[in-house]
Formats: structure tokens, C-alpha cells, sequence
């Protein structure tokens, strides 16, 4: 109840209640949302769980009036409401914290929070402005400097802007998309339990989006699964297990990984990182003097919240980036990351993004899976001629062997979904044996059926005698597939220990350690 | 004693010509700017700097009265960018391709509309005498102020402001960050985009009637030397500043009045590399401020130079 006195200016009203019944949205063939009804009960928060591509996005766009939807209706106490545009929501306080952030990263925070102002002045009176949102942060229970600059904020201060920023604008039904997908678990459980606060006050409705059971589990009162568009399962949390939650988002039994190998042996250094500097896009050092060592047949798990160097640092051992100081070695060979050293010494990579980082949107799947060796025989004779037979029937092969969703050897990589564009690069990378693995984020937005047999590939290769090294966002992922765990933050690798003797807490306080 | 004298000369005709020459870099560059603010590139506004030459010219012949002659380019500035608006505001469509047409095609259609105007002389744009106190002649006419570069420092600082005070300079600056974030507030940002475009080639036409109606204060079809492209550097150079979009503009000016300004003290050799300078600058410029670490400091999100 600390709350309470600061809440009353923010939210004079109580939450609205919001009632969706048969909402359907079609996107030409596909139909996303498949007569879908759920009720918000003012003063609760209404947890939101699927898969991605489970339609739980465009329920709620179908609800802030970002899509229209083609059928159903929404009612907000008990009106009918056709909105269309999301200012039109934001006056009936619906408000939207979305999960890929919408400020704008070159103003400050107090022009992020004037901005979403319905009745924004034409001539704004700083002072007088500035003293009002002084007033406002005093009066709520995390604070932000109004000066800094958008673009310096860690993404857990983004995230408390966010939703700053709705507060402020008198939103009394927030949206939360994947809340806590960027930050450390210590942050995620201030905001999550701060959000079920205010709803127990009556002040606020939720509506948490997430995959995380654990998060549901803890702080959601009800919950709705969607799969494939369409609703599969309702009740209160309490009543609900944590199985059957999974049976419902999955539609089977819970895929598990195999944890192949247990007894798998480390052998000699592999991977060497000496004294690695790296700068940022904008001239500012990212990974600073960084050093690590990877052995044969183990995975270094690199955890940490985004962006504390972990992207620089992948492109830099990618060849994306220039570093600005220290050395890398792989079996005691120095390693200046030209094409002809990743070959020679089997360097493979798994970047984030891998559309984007690892593969040639215009170019068939085929062809990406022969980017490693393209200029080689049998895929090139004379060292000009390609062979595309020979390209297309590789292709074929490890499509086959890596379950590879696609069309045909043919169709253009931009067109599969995810989960396969992953396991066509993994497909390229670890097909003619690897030496060095390095894997950042391969798990995320994939379905959990990807996500096991991903996870299983990546234990494998280390089975074999790969040295991997793991940069991930998720801790859970870290957990579950490394041997040592290293915490990276601001650019320093901040604490070592082995995987037996890792706690979540100690790693979850390195992480948020500035 | 007599070479001191020469040098001070040269000093002030750089000074004097800066002052000169630079209102039309300083018009372009800070229509640029709110161009670049909202997230676009018009590279045509060279070819808009031209029109207004030849409208605000063509205007001034026919009424003899200058000042309309300025809002009559301005308003033609205004209209050939909203091609460039429209344009750009069609899906995948790109504004550097459209800017690169919207040049050729701004300068052709002022060469064949204004044919007609070379031979007639238009009446000029008054200015301002603020060298009274001195009794050197060249520091008397290097302080001969244009209006319009006073209209046009007042411009910067008020843009300056606006950008930051005022609700429209937000949202100008909020669709040219992040497109996403302007989705999500509820902001039309190709509307927005169209009128920032528009506003930019407002002031270009009003740099390019400076041209024709003050100095040189021709027309004819050698009028314009690239200072409309030259004014797209200057933007970057100025880190999308409007104040120091005034400070490039006296520097880039400077640099094109150094081959006059030897001149005066006899220096006549290498008169054709001295007017090149501005071009070299404009090199060294792009050199200087680029980088293989960084990405430019100070750019627009979502400015399609910048991604």
C-alpha cells in the first residue's frame, strides 16, 4: 500500500473494464485471430500466453485500434468501441508498452514524456512543464533523470520509461508486450510486482503478454493461452498448473532437450580472447579489454542484459566490426577473422538476427547454405565456375537432414519463418565439422519445438569437440546449456564460475551491477 | 606596411564576400535541415534553388517589386518539393533517386520557363548599410548587408528554438527519429514528412531569389554552381544544427569569395583553383566527418543517409 497517496493523481478513475468477445482478424488467407473472447476484470492483471505467432500481438493491436479487426467486438464498460488509431485508445486509457521500445531515442526523457500528450501545447513551457514532471517522478516509486538522452538509457531504464510514460499519460488499462524479455530478473520482478501492486489497489488492469511461465505463474490473477489464433484455454493461475499451462501453449506433451553426453570430457584451450577492445557505432568503447578462454568440448555461457557489448562483441569475432586492441587465438593460431582463417581453422557462427547477419535475404536457401563454400570444389571448378547443380543437390541434402521448412532448395530465404532461417544457418555451420562455435541468442522468438531441437544441435557439436562459446540474453537458456558461465556487463566479463556451482541470484546481481 | 594593408583587404573582401555568399547555402541548408529532421533527403533542392531564381526573377520583372519576387520563389520551392513529398510518401520509393530527378528536372524547367527573362533586368533587393562608421570603402561595402541574410540568421535561431519549444518542432523531430515510436503516439508521419518537406523547399526557393535578385542579381542558366548541393554537406558538416548551419554557410561562403578576394590584391594566378575551394571543402568536410568506427553523431534515425 506504499503506493497508494502517489497513485491517486495518476489514476482518479478506476480501471475500465474490457470485454472482448469472437474477435477475428484475417491477413488475406491466414486467419491470426480465430474468434477469440476474453474479459478483464477492472484492478487484475490477465496474463496473455503463447507461442510466437500464437496471435497474442494481434489481439492486442486489434485492441489499441492499430489493426481493424473483421470481426467480433470490443466493449470497454460496456460500449462498443471501434477504434482506429491508438490516440483514439489512449483517451479511454487503454495504454500499450510495447516490446520493441517506441521512444525516440534522440530526445531526453522529458521530451519522451511531453510527447504523448493529448493536449500538447503548441509552444511548450519548459520550466513550467518541467516542474510538473519533477512533481510526477517524486511521486512514483522508480525515477529517471529527465535529461538523459533516450539513446543512453540501459533497455531496463527504457522499460521503466515506457511505462512511466503511460502512467503518465493517465492510462488505467496498460498493455504489457514481453515486459521483461530485456532485463535482468532482479528489474523484472520490481516491475512485474510493482504492475500486480497497483492492480490490487484497484488503480490499474494489466494485460501481461508472455511466454515465461514463472512470470504468469507469480504475478498474473487470470490467464488465457492462444495457439494458432485461436483460444485454447482459460481460469485463474491458481487454478492451473504449470503443466497443464505448457500442454495448452504446445498442444502435447513439453518438448525436452536432450541433454546428450553428460559425460562428455573438456579437452585443450581452443578459443583464446585477449585484451579485446571494441567500439560502438557511435565511437564509445563497447567491450573493453575483455579476455576469456574457451576449452574442446565445452560451452562458455556469456550472460547479461542487451547491450553491455555482447552484439560488438560478436561482430567483432565475426569480422562485422573492427576492434581496436587485443588478439584472438584458436588453437594457439593467431585469428584475424578473414574468411580464409574461419575455413582453415573451422570457425563457425551463429549471430543474432541471422537473416540479417548470416544470410543473403535475396538469395535462395540453397545458396545460403553454400556461402561457406561456394568458391570450392565440387561447388566451383576453375575458381570461377559455379556448379549449381551441385549447389542446389547439397542444399537439398541439408535440408533433409536438418528439417529444414521450406519450399524447396529454391524458394528465397526471406520467405521461411524463423525457427527455419536458424536451422538453415545451423545447417551451413555445422555440417563440415566445427572447431569454434560461437551462438549468440539462437533461441529467440522460436517456438519451443525449435527451440529444443536448436539447443540439442548446439550440445551436440560441443559433444564432438567443439569449443562454443554461448552469448545470450536469457538466462535460462545460459543455465541450461553451459559449462562455465561468465557475466558480461558494460564491456567486462564481471564474474566467472562453473555451471555446478552457479546461483541466479549472485548471477542476476553481476548482471545488474553498473 | 603596404603588404599588411594588402593582406587586411583580403581579410575583409573573405569577410564581405562570406557575408555575400552565403545566404543561399544558409536558406538551402535549413530547409535541409527541417527536410532531414523529418527524416528525408531532397537532393532536388538544387534543382528548387534554380526555380526560385527564375521565378522570384520572372516575378520581380514583371510587378518591380522584389519582395514579391521572394515569396513567389519561395511558394514555387514550396510546390516542386511537394512533388518530392508526395513522391516519397509512395511505398518503397526512394528519396534519393526522386531528389536526384526533381534537380534535373527543377533546373530544366527554370532553364526553359525563363528564357524568356535573361535579357530584362529586375529591381534588386534593398540592403543595409552598417559600415557607416568606417571610411574604408572596402569595409563599407563588405558590410552591406542583404535582408534577407538577417531574415535568414533570425531563422536559424528560430528554427533552433522551435525544434525544441514548440509541439510541431517534437513531432518533426519524433517521425524523423523513429518512424515506429510516431506510429505508436498516433502521428501520420508521411503528412508530417510531406510538410517538413514542404517547408524546406519554402526556404531553397527563397535562397534561390537571393540569386537572381541580389548578387550576382542575374538570371541566367550559369546562375547556380551546385550551392544547392553543396548545402545538403553543409548539413551533415553541421550535424543537422540549425545555428551551426549558419556558422558552415559564412565558412562555405568564405571559401567561395577567396579567388575574388586574392584578386583585389592582384593575385590573379590560379583564379579558377581558388574557385574550386568550396568544392575542396566540401571533400575535406565529408572526410573529416566520416568514420569507419562511428556512425554520424547527431543524424535523424530514420534519414535513409544515416541507416
Amino acid at each position: 500500500m506504499k503506493h497508494a497517496s502517489s497513485l491517486a493523481r495518476i489514476s482518479p478513475l478506476a480501471p475500465p473494464e474490457v470485454a472482448i468477445t469472437d474477435l477475428t482478424k484475417r491477413f488475406g488467407a491466414l486467419t491470426a485471430l480465430d474468434a477469440v473472447s476474453l474479459t478483464v476484470r477492472p484492478g487484475t492483471v490477465h496474463a496473455l500466453l503463447g507461442e510466437n505467432g500464437a496471435g497474442k500481438s494481434t489481439l492486442v493491436k486489434c485492441l489499441m485500434g492499430t489493426y481493424r479487426a473483421d470481426g467480433g467486438q470490443i466493449r470497454v464498460d460496456g460500449a462498443e468501441m471501434r477504434l482506429s488509431n491508438p490516440r483514439e485508445a489512449q483517451k479511454l486509457g487503454l495504454g500499450m508498452v510495447y516490446q520493441h521500445f517506441t521512444l525516440v531515442p534522440s530526445m531526453s526523457v522529458a521530451e519522451n514524456l511531453v510527447l504523448g500528450e493529448e493536449d500538447m501545447p503548441a509552444v511548450i513551457d519548459w520550466p513550467n512543464r518541467r516542474k510538473a514532471l519533477r512533481e510526477f517522478m517524486d511521486s512514483m516509486p522508480f525515477r529517471l533523470d529527465l535529461d538523459r538522452v533516450v539513446s543512453g538509457l540501459s533497455a531496463g531504464e527504457k522499460q521503466k520509461l515506457e511505462i512511466l510514460k503511460q502512467l503518465h499519460l493517465g492510462s488505467r488499462f496498460l498493455i504489457l508486450d514481453e515486459p521483461t524479455s530485456v532485463l535482468t530478473p532482479d528489474e523484472a520482478d520490481q516491475i512485474l510486482g510493482l504492475m500486480r501492486d497497483l492492480a490490487r489497489e484497484g488503480r490499474i488492469s494489466v494485460v501481461l503478454i508472455s511466454h515465461k511461465l514463472r512470470e504468469v505463474e507469480t504475478y498474473a490473477d487470470e490467464v488465457t493461452v492462444l495457439r494458432g489464433g485461436k483460444r485454447v484455454g482459460q481460469g485463474q493461475v491458481s487454478d492451473l498448473g504449470r503443466a497443464d499451462m505448457v500442454r495448452m501453449m504446445v498442444g502435447e506433451a513439453p518438448p525436452a532437450t536432450e541433454r546428450a553426453g553428460a559425460e562428455h570430457v573438456t579437452g585443450a584451450e581452443v578459443l583464446r580472447i585477449d585484451g579485446l577492445s571494441v567500439d560502438n557505432d557511435r565511437g564509445v568503447t563497447a567491450v573493453r579489454d575483455l579476455g576469456l578462454a574457451v576449452r574442446a568440448g565445452e560451452v562458455l555461457g556469456i550472460a547479461g542484459v542487451s547491450g553491455n557489448g555482447q552484439t560488438e562483441l560478436v561482430e567483432a569475432l565475426a569480422g562485422q566490426r573492427d576492434a581496436t586492441g587485443g588478439a584472438i587465438t584458436v588453437d594457439g593460431k593467431p585469428f584475424h577473422r578473414t574468411r580464409a582463417e574461419m575455413r582453415d581453422l573451422k570457425i563457425r557462427l551463429l549471430p543474432e538476427d541471422p537473416l540479417r547477419n548470416a544470410c543473403v535475404r535475396a538469395m535462395s536457401v540453397a545458396e545460403n547454405l553454400s556461402l561457406r563454400s561456394y568458391d570450392e570444389p565440387p561447388f566451383s571448378r576453375w575458381g570461377f565456375w559455379l556448379d549449381r547443380a551441385a549447389i542446389r543437390s547439397h542444399g537439398e541434402e541439408l535440408i533433409a537432414r536438418f528439417h529444414v521448412k521450406t519450399q524447396g532448395p529454391d524458394a528465397l530465404i526471406g520467405t521461411l519463418s524463423g525457427g527455419n532461417v536458424q536451422r538453415t544457418v545451423l545447417a551451413r555451420e555445422l555440417s563440415e565439422g566445427v572447431r569454434v562455435l560461437i551462438v549468440q541468442n539462437p533461441c529467440f522468438g522460436l517456438d519451443l519445438k525449435a527451440v529444443a531441437e536448436i539447443r540439442s544441435r548446439i550440445l551436440a557439436a560441443r559433444d564432438d569437440g567443439a569449443a562454443v562459446l554461448l552469448i545470450s540474453e536469457d538466462l535460462d537458456e545460459i543455465l541450461e546449456l553451459s559449462d562455465r558461465i561468465a557475466v558480461m556487463s558494460q564491456g567486462r566479463l564481471v564474474h566467472e564460475t562453473p555451471r555446478a556451482a552457479a546461483s541466479l541470484q549472485e548471477i542476476g546481481r553481476h548482471m545488474a551491477a553498473h | 606596411m603596404e603588404g599588411d594593408a594588402g593582406w587586411l583587404s583580403v581579410l575583409v573582401a573573405i569577410l564581405g564576400g562570406a557575408i555575400r555568399v552565403s545566404t543561399p547555402y544558409l536558406f538551402v541548408s535549413l530547409g535541409e535541415t527541417l527536410t532531414e529532421k523529418g527524416g528525408r533527403v531532397n537532393l532536388g533542392l538544387e534543382g528548387v534553388l534554380v526555380m526560385g531564381a527564375m521565378t522570384g526573377y520572372a516575378t520581380a520583372v514583371l510587378t518591380g517589386e522584389p519582395w514579391f519576387g521572394v515569396l513567389v520563389a519561395g511558394c514555387a520551392g514550396a510546390m516542386l518539393s511537394l512533388v518530392h513529398g508526395l513522391i516519397c510518401s509512395l511505398p518503397r520509393v526512394n528519396d534519393i533517386a526522386v531528389g536526384i530527378a526533381l534537380f534535373i528536372f527543377g533546373t530544366g524547367l527554370a532553364f526553359f520557363l525563363g528564357k524568356a527573362f535573361i535579357n530584362p533586368s529586375a529591381p534588386r533587393l534593398p540592403s543595409i548599410s552598417l559600415g557607416g562608421w568606417s571610411d574604408v570603402p572596402q569595409i563599407r561595402s563588405a558590410l552591406e548587408i542583404n535582408v534577407l541574410f538577417l531574415v535568414g540568421l533570425a531563422l536559424a535561431l528560430f528554427i533552433a528554438w522551435g525544434l525544441r519549444n514548440t509541439r510541431w518542432g517534437l513531432v518533426l523531430r519524433t517521425v524523423g527519429d523513429s518512424s515506429e515510436a510516431a506510429e505508436a503516439l498516433g502521428y501520420r508521419v508521411n503528412r508530417v514528412r510531406i510538410a517538413g518537406t514542404v517547408a524546406g523547399g519554402f526556404l531553397s526557393g527563397i535562397g534561390g531569389s537571393y540569386l537572381s535578385l541580389y548578387f550576382p542579381g542575374t538570371w541566367n542558366e550559369g546562375l547556380s554552381s551546385g550551392q544547392g548541393l553543396m548545402a545538403v554537406t553543409l548539413v551533415i558538416f553541421a550535424r543537422w544544427d540549425p545555428i551551426r548551419c549558419f556558422y558552415a554557410s559564412l565558412l562555405f561562403g568564405g571559401a567561395t569569395a577567396l579567388g575574388p578576394a586574392l584578386q583585389t590584391v592582384g593575385i590573379t594566378a590560379n583564379y579558377y583553383l581558388y574557385g574550386a575551394a568550396p568544392y575542396f571543402l566540401t571533400l575535406g568536410l565529408l572526410i573529416y566527418s566520416s568514420s569507419r568506427q562511428h556512425a554520424l553523431a547527431g543524424a535523424p534515425g530514420e534519414v535513409s543517409i544515416s541507416r
